[in-house]
């Protein structure tokens, strides 16, 4: 029973990560990409936790907090980069608001 | 015993998949940045926890392992994910994109323009 329910599990988290990849390509703005990116990440995770009950190993947990470290800091990145024009700017925080 | 553990571990993992698809959903239908950053990071945080909890269940149930790296992961999502999603929608409104037309009320704004009359302000005292 537990199988089944774990594909069927996978096909809808494929769905999903399609539909957000519509938006990725599709968005009128920078930051609906970086929103779509966000949230492939988020459901990579879940696929990854799926996976590893399907094969029965727990080698995979370790995969799960490295793209969770990794999603997290690419959007803060992306966002800092939207609202600044830079990352990280040559002279200290300008904009002070 | 088993055969709770195996129903729960079916309830959890079903509910946080249907979850994930619904957030995707309304990412695609909603008009806005703000409504699909609302929709895509509420859900999608509900929905990765359910099926992290089902994982470390199963974990706990078949292989009889208490996975603390699974623990760990589930804490570090349910914090940075709607940090994520705030950042987000705080580097939107300020690079300018706009809201949707049916939004009724916009309490960033008045705070914002405050803030820069006071700048001002202090620019002209210190000229």
């Amino acid at each position: 029973m537990i199988s089944v329910l774990l594909n069927i599990s996978l096909v809808i988290l494929a769905l999903a990560m399609l539909a957000c990849l519509y938006r990725l390509i599709q968005g009128p703005t920078r930051s609906d990409r970086i929103v779509a990116l966000d949230t492939i990440g988020i459901h990579l995770l879940a696929v990854i936790a799926v996976l590893g009950m399907q094969q029965r190993t727990e080698d995979y947990i370790d995969m799960v907090l490295v793209i969770g470290i990794l999603t997290f800091i690419g959007t803060a990145a992306l966002a800092r980069y939207i609202e600044r024009d830079a990352v990280i700017e040559p002279g200290g925080d300008k904009l002070d608001r | 015993m088993n055969l709770i553990g195996e129903l729960l571990i079916a309830i959890l993992v079903l509910l946080g998949a249907l979850l994930c698809g619904l957030g995707a959903f309304g990412l695609v239908r909603l008009p806005d940045v703000y409504l699909r950053s609302h929709a895509a990071t509420k859900s999608a945080t509900l929905g990765v926890l359910c099926v992290l909890a089902g994982a470390f269940l199963f974990f706990f149930f078949y292989i009889e392992v208490v996975s603390i790296k699974l623990l760990l992961g589930i804490v570090f999502v349910f914090i940075t994910s709607p940090v994520a999603g705030h950042l987000n929608g705080r580097a939107a409104y300020r690079s300018g994109v706009p809201l949707w037309k049916g939004s009724v009320q916009d309490d960033l704004k008045p705070v914002l323009k405050k803030r820069e009359t006071k700048q001002t302000d202090t620019q002209h005292k210190l000229e």
